[in-house]
């Protein structure tokens, strides 16, 4: 069976099938409707102590951004418009509380259900999850949860609400698996931020298990064995062991500087597209985000966002980092990445065409906003500023006179920003790279962007499978065009560090510690790793090394060299 | 009772936080307030009611308050639509 991998990890254990009991509301005529009214009020206030504990205990247990959910159902307690429609149902119908309450959150239901839009659809969840609080209450039913699980179990349900997660023995909670459900799922998040395996999305699953029987969940590839043969219980058994030793072995990395065997330092930071993606740096201690795409503001979206809008999400990440160093790459559209309200026309080569810094020196206006708001967020951090796309000295000057001028604008209007604040280069088209000791004059630091510098290097679409193979940042050329590079940056006194895949290869963090790299930055879950292949490095011995590897001739040599250091 | 036109200028409509924005300050007002939209009334102290109007960008309703401070009600929801629920728009 398959469903959807939703949080990382093995799980094996016992199936806790998890179906609570909902009170189903039911129509009754009454005449007393005052005392209906009043049993629904009083419902009301219980739900409302009810929710205010969870989101207590939520706060402790889950997280802030979980907690909000709770905030968000006592908001639709005390709605007065549901409960308007509610109460009228009693007086006009003559009906019972809990009917006439059912009949009015789904009407709300129905009307959000049918809108098609993410947000009222979360609305709409949020109304169920309500719904079955009050019922529950009015009905006198003791909702079932997951607060007395005894032995260690996966619990396998249907989907699991808020108040279900939130109340759960967590100590006991092995996996998850729900029949509904996505990556973004209020199960999946949970999942995750506990850090417990699950698969979601598997439909049927409910129908096919006992309380009690042996399940194997694989978080990472959505896999799930009812009553597994031993055979497969083994491998599994030996691929948690793996897991567990894996992610305690890096855990040890927390905290500890990024330095070679020989005391050389380096730094890991972590690549970020959206704020929310600074969690995952911090929990991953990256020493600082190399490279922040903006793209992810402009994406999405009918408008440009506003210089206050941009200020707000940088100021959000910067103040997050507390002082470590956040390098902001400006708009890199084009190419791949099409933002249709900026109107960019279609083209033939949309890699060599119109994109990034090109787009952005024409378009002044909209670049303006970009780096005032960049720089007024300055003043929350260490903040640096990083163009993207630059293959002459004359893009890099210009974007820098107009960053001058927004200086300069900023000064006018007394509106405070980091006078030191650096500005650097992406060296990802050859141009710059072959003439990295000119750039190294004008920029205050490198980063080297593999991604585009071995596609324009190579000349190789790698989404094309048949000519992906040539995409290797093993090949010669890659690694000699980044000694170039580094050597350049070096004799110019500015530092050099590298954003792009590559930089998380295990393979190549040695070369490049050898090549006298100051820093990487990549996907924030391979931080720890990167940290522990670097702890495990001689720098010195390496460096040495570097000239044999650079006189090899293919990428195959390469990787057959660096696989086998001894020979 | 204190009556307005205005008309939705933002992206999003009145949803999301806009709306949470114009519920929040509709409650601070004793007046009753309404919101009237293709014929249709909905309480504008009321997230669910607010919601559920599915008010989109261009689209325009008419803002009713009813009480002893109808005039400044009616104004300050009447302000958040037209300032664009205070964000401001980007550069062209």
């Amino acid at each position: 069976m398959k469903g959807i991998g939703a949080s990382a990890g093995i799980a094996i254990g016992k199936v806790f099938q998890y179906e609570p009991k909902r009170a189903v509301a039911f129509k009754k005529i009454i005449t007393d409707t005052g005392s209906e009214i009043a049993r629904l009020n009083a419902a009301r206030a219980e739900a409302k102590s009810q929710i205010e504990i969870l989101h207590i205990k939520a706060l402790e247990t889950i997280g802030k951004q979980e907690a909000m959910i709770f905030e968000a159902h006592i908001a639709l307690v005390d709605d007065p418009a549901l409960f308007k429609e509610a109460v009228k149902n009693i007086t006009t119908q003559n009906v019972n509380a809990e009917w006439a309450l059912n009949e009015a959150i789904d009407k709300f239901i129905q009307i959000f259900e049918a809108m098609d839009n993410k947000y009222i659809a979360e609305r709409a969840a949020d109304l169920k999850d309500i719904k079955s609080r009050m019922l529950d209450i009015l009905m006198g039913v003791k909702a079932q949860d997951l607060s007395h699980l005894n032995e260690p179990s996966i619990i396998v349900a249907l989907d699991l609400l808020p108040s279900d997660t939130a109340r759960m023995n967590k100590e006991k909670v092995l996996g998850f698996v729900t029949e509904l459900g996505a990556k973004l799922s209020h199960t999946a998040i949970i999942a995750r931020s506990l850090e417990i395996p699950a698969v979601v999305g598997l439909s049927g699953m409910m129908k096919g298990v006992k309380h009690g029987d042996l399940i194997i969940l694989d978080g990472d590839t959505g896999e799930v064995f009812l009553n597994p043969d031993k055979s497969i219980i083994d491998k599994y058994e030996k691929k948690k062991q793996e897991y567990f030793y894996f992610k305690n072995e890096l855990k040890v990395f927390i905290g500890k500087p990024s330095k070679t065997k020989d005391d050389a330092r380096v730094h890991i930071l972590a690549n970020v597209g959206t704020p929310k993606d600074v969690d995952s740096c911090i929990e991953n201690d990256a020493e600082g985000i190399g490279l922040f795409r903006t793209e992810f503001l402009y994406m999405d979206r009918q408008d440009i966002p506003s210089e206050d809008e941009q200020f707000e999400a940088y100021k959000e990440v910067i103040s997050r980092m507390q002082g470590k160093p956040v390098v902001i790459r400006t708009l890199d559209v084009g190419g791949d990445k099409d933002i249709p309200y900026l109107g960019l026309s279609k083209e033939d080569n949309p890699f060599l065409g119109y994109r990034a810094i090109r787009y952005c020196i024409d378009n002044v206006d909209i670049f303006k906003a970009q780096l005032r708001a960049i720089l007024r967020a300055s003043t929350y951090g260490h903040v640096k500023i990083m163009f993207p796309m630059i293959a002459t000295l004359t893009e890099l000057r210009r974007a820098k006179a107009i960053l001058n001028e927004v200086r300069h604008d900023l000064k006018i209007e007394n509106i405070a920003y980091d006078e030191k604040m650096e500005t650097g280069i992406m060296v990802e088209i050859p141009a710059c790279a072959i003439a990295a000791d000119l750039f190294a004059k004008e920029a205050d630091f490198f980063s080297i962007g593999t991604n585009d510098l071995i596609q324009y290097t190579m000349a190789v679409d790698r989404g094309n499978p048949k000519v992906s193979a040539l995409y290797s940042h093993f090949n010669p050329s890659v690694l000699r065009l980044i000694k170039y590079v580094i050597d350049s940056a070096h004799k110019n006194g500015i530092p050099v560090g590298m954003c792009g895949e590559a930089a998380s290869d295990p393979a190549l963090i040695p070369v490049l510690v050898g090549m006298g790299i100051d820093d990487f930055s990549m996907n924030p879950s391979s931080v720890l790793k990167a940290r522990s292949i670097v702890s495990n490095t001689t720098k010195a011995d390496i460096a040495d090394k570097v000239e044999s590897i650079l006189s090899l001739a293919t990428a195959g040599e390469v990787e057959e060299y660096l696989n086998h250091p001894g020979a | 009772m204190y009556r307005v036109q205005v008309q939705l200028i933002n992206e999003t409509g009145l949803h999301a936080r806009p709306a949470s924005l114009f519920v929040a300050a509709a409650k601070k007002y004793k007046s009753d307030i309404a919101v009237l939209k293709d014929g249709e009334e909905y309480d504008a102290k009321s997230i669910l009611s607010v919601l559920s109007m599915g008010a989109y960008k261009g689209e325009s309703l008419i803002i009713s308050a009813v009480g002893t401070d109808e005039e400044e009600a009616v104004l300050e929801l009447k302000g958040l639509i037209d300032n664009n629920f205070g964000v401001r728009e980007g550069s062209p």
